[in-house]
C-alpha cells in the first residue's frame, strides 16, 4: 500500500499533516527551531495576540498538578502590529500553516483586532472567547451563548479570513455554546481551552499562581477534551481542531475518532519537545497498520454504544 | 546559541551535604556550547514539568557537564534516584549567561548563597587568584563545594547565617567590605534578599553586578512567557522571560 494521506483541509487551509501547535506554548515559532524546523508542524496557533501590548500577570504563573499544569499567563503579547510587521513575515516564509489567535477584553478590541489580521496573509483566525468580558464584571465571554455570539459575531463583520471559535470548557453545555457560534458564521470550532482550577500551599497557605486561579491543561483534562469533541460534533456541522491533553499519536487518533478534524498540542511539549513531530509519525503508522488511505476517513468515526 | 534535547549517560554521581547531590553527565555537543550561567531542563520520570538546575560546571575537553541539586521536592527527589551509568534526560544549554570579560579591569567578586553556590563555581575557576569568592549557608552541615572553590585559587570567604563557620550573618557585610578595595564585577546568585543586596552594595560602590534570577517554568527555552519578570532597560519597564532572556540580568535593571 502507498503511504497514508495525512494532510488535512480545514476550513479550505490545506495542513500537510493534522498536528498544529498549540496557542501559548509554542510561541510565534522560533524557540524549537533548533531541535528540528516548524515545516514539521502542519500548522502554528500563534501566542494569543490583543490589540495593544499586554504585560500579563504577576508570575508565579505556573503550578505543577497530577498529570498536567495550572497556568496564568494573562494573555501576556507584544501586541497584533508587533505580531504583524515581526513574527508573521518570517512565518509566511515557511510551509507552515500559520493561525493567529486573538483575544480581547471588549467587543470592539476583538473586532479591531481581527480587522487588522484581515490584510494579512494569516492562514486563519483563531478567536479564544475564555477572556473576561471587562464591561460585565469579568465573566469570561464563552460562558454564555449570547457572549459567545456576540463576539463571533464582531469578528465575522471584521474580516473575511477564516474564522474558528475556540470553546471553554468551564460551561454546562458546551453543545449550545457551538450551535450559537455556527450560526453567527463560525467556519471552525477548537476546543478546548484550559479549564479553571487552583493550587494552594499548604505550608505558607498562599495559592501558588500569585493569580489565585489559573487554566489546567495537560494529561488530566484528556478525557474531558474528548467527551466535549464528541458532543460537539455531534451537535454542529463545522469542522473541529480538538486539544485538550494530548501526549501520544493514540491520544490523537482518539480525540480524531471522537470528531476532530485536527489536533492541537501544547502542554506536552513542555515535557518532551518532539511529541509533536511523535504524533504525526504515530498517525501515520496507525492509518498504515489498518489500512486506511487517508486520516480525514477516521474523523468522527466512533462507533459509541447504542 | 543552539541547544539540544536528549539523553545522556551520568557518568558520576556524588552526595554532598544533606540532600544535595552532583551529577556528571557525558554530552560533548552540549559541554561544547555551554556558557557559564546557563542551566539545563532535567525530566523527572512521572512529573509533567522538567527541572531547571544551573549548570555548575562544563569541561569542553573532556565533553562533559556537571549539575548539583538539592532535593526539595517530588521531582527533584525523582531524579535524584538516578545512579551512575543511567541516563538523564535533559535540554540544554539554555539561557542567557554572565557576561565574563577575558581581561577584567580589576578582581571580580561572586557571591553564592546556599544552593546559589555551585553556579558560580566556573567564575571562580576562570579567574583563581584574581577572584574572590563569597559564600553562604546555612550552617556547617550545609557548607558544599568549599574545597572545589578552593582548588581554584580564589580567595574563598565562608559565612553561615548561625556563625558555625566563617563569618557570622549575612553576605552583604562581607561584600562591602571587599568592595572597599575595588572590583571589576560582582556576580551572584542565590536567595532574592541575598541577590537584592548584592546589587545594591554593587550599586554604591559603582561596580557592575550581574544576578542569576529563579522563576517557575513551563518550557524552559522561551516559548510560554511563563517565567516572567521585570526589569527597566533602555529606561522602559519590560516584562522578559528568566528562561531565555535570563537567568542572569543586570543587578540594576531587576526590578525585585
Ligand atoms: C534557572 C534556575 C536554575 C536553578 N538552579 C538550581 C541548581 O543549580 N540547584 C538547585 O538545587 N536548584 C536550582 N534551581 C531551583 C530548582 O529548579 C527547584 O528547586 C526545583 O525545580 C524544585 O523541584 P521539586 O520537584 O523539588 O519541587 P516541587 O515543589 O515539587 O516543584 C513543583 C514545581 O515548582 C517548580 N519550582 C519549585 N521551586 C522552584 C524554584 N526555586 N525555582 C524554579 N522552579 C521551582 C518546580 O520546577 C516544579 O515545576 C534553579 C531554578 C532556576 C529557575
Ligand atoms: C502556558 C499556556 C498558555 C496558553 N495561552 C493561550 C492563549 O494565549 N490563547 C489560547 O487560546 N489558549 C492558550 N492556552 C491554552 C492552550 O492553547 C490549550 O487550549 C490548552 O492548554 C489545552 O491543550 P494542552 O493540554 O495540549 O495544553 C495556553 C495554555 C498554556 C499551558
Ligand atoms: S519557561 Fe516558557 S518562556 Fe520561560
Amino acid at each position: 500500500m502507498s503511504r497514508p494521506d495525512i494532510s488535512v483541509d480545514i476550513c479550505g487551509v490545506r495542513l500537510k499533516n493534522p498536528v498544529i501547535a498549540a496557542s501559548g506554548t509554542y510561541g510565534f515559532g522560533e524557540e524549537y527551531t533548533d531541535l528540528y524546523p516548524l515545516e514539521r508542524l502542519g500548522g502554528i496557533s500563534c501566542k494569543g495576540t490583543t490589540l495593544q501590548p499586554k504585560d500579563g500577570n504577576i508570575p508565579p504563573r505556573i503550578a505543577e498538578t497530577p498529570s498536567g499544569i495550572l497556568n496564568s499567563v494573562g494573555l501576556q503579547n507584544p501586541g497584533v502590529e508587533h505580531f504583524i510587521k515581526t513574527d508573521l513575515p518570517r512565518l509566511k516564509k515557511q510551509d507552515v500553516a500559520v493561525i493567529a489567535n486573538i483575544a480581547g477584553a471588549g467587543i470592539e478590541d476583538y473586532a479591531e483586532t481581527a480587522a487588522r489580521l484581515d490584510e494579512t496573509d494569516v492562514d486563519i483566525i483563531e478567536v479564544n472567547i475564555s477572556c473576561p468580558n471587562v464591561k460585565q464584571g469579568g465573566a469570561t465571554w464563552g460562558v454564555t451563548c449570547a457572549g459567545a455570539e456576540s463576539v463571533t459575531k464582531a469578528v465575522r463583520n471584521a474580516t473575511k479570513k477564516p474564522i474558528m471559535i475556540k470553546l471553554t470548557p468551564n460551561v454546562t453545555d458546551i453543545t449550545e455554546i457551538a450551535r450559537a457560534v455556527e450560526a453567527q458564521g463560525a467556519d471552525a470550532v477548537s476546543l478546548i481551552n484550559t479549564l479553571l482550577g487552583m493550587r494552594i500551599d499548604i505550608n505558607t497557605r498562599r495559592p501558588i499562581l500569585h493569580n489565585n486561579v489559573g487554566g489546567l491543561s495537560g494529561p488530566a483534562v484528556f478525557p474531558v477534551a474528548v467527551r466535549m469533541v464528541w458532543q460537539v460534533h455531534n451537535a454542529i456541522k463545522l469542522p473541529i481542531v480538538g486539544m485538550g491533553g494530548i501526549s501520544s499519536a493514540a491520544d490523537a487518533v482518539e480525540m480524531m475518532l471522537a470528531g476532530a478534524s485536527a489536533v492541537q498540542i501544547g502542554t506536552a511539549i513542555f515535557n518532551d519537545p518532539y511529541v509533536p513531530i511523535k504524533v504525526s509519525q504515530g498517525i501515520e503508522r496507525y492509518l498504515s497498520d489498518n489500512g486506511i488511505a487517508k486520516v480525514s476517513d477516521i474523523v468522527g468515526q466512533v462507533r459509541p454504544w447504542e | 546559541m543552539s541547544y539540544f534535547c536528549g539523553s545522556y549517560p551520568i557518568i558520576e554521581k556524588k552526595a554532598l551535604a544533606g540532600q544535595i547531590y552532583s551529577y556528571t553527565l557525558l554530552c560533548p555537543q552540549i559541554a561544547e556550547n555551554a556558557h557559564i550561567g546557563q542551566f539545563v531542563q532535567i525530566k523527572a520520570e512521572g512529573y509533567m514539568l522538567r527541572r531547571p538546575i544551573s549548570i555548575c560546571q562544563t569541561d569542553k575537553e573532556k565533553g562533559t557537564l556537571r549539575l548539583v541539586f538539592e532535593v526539595r521536592g517530588g521531582g527533584t527527589d525523582k531524579i535524584s534516584q538516578l545512579g551512575a551509568g543511567d541516563m538523564m534526560d535533559i535540554i540544554a544549554p539554555l539561557g542567557h549567561g554572565f557576561t565574563l570579560s577575558d581581561a577584567p579591569n580589576g578582581k571580580v567578586i561572586v557571591v553564592g548563597g546556599g544552593i546559589g553556590v555551585p553556579p558560580m563555581l566556573d567564575i571562580a575557576k576562570k579567574y583563581g587568584e584574581n577572584c574572590t569568592a563569597i559564600l553562604g549557608f546555612r550552617s556547617f552541615d550545609r557548607i558544599i563545594l568549599d574545597k572545589d572553590y578552593f582548588a581554584t585559587g580564589a580567595r574563598t570567604v565562608l559565612c553561615t547565617d548561625d556563625g558555625s563557620v566563617g563569618i557570622k550573618g549575612t553576605l552583604a557585610a562581607p561584600l562591602k567590605e571587599e568592595l572597599k578595595s575595588g572590583a571589576a564585577a560582582v556576580y551572584a546568585c542565590g536567595p532574592v534578599p541575598m541577590l537584592k543586596a548584592a546589587a545594591e552594595e554593587a550599586r554604591l560602590a559603582g561596580v557592575p553586578c550581574e544576578v542569576s534570577l529563579e522563576q517557575r517554568m513551563g518550557c524552559g527555552v522561551g516559548a510560554c512567557v511563563v517565567c516572567a519578570c521585570t526589569v527597566i532597560r533602555d529606561g522602559k519597564k519590560q516584562v522578559l522571560r528568566v528562561c531565555k532572556d535570563g537567568p542572569v540580568f543586570k543587578g540594576d535593571e531587576v526590578v525585585f
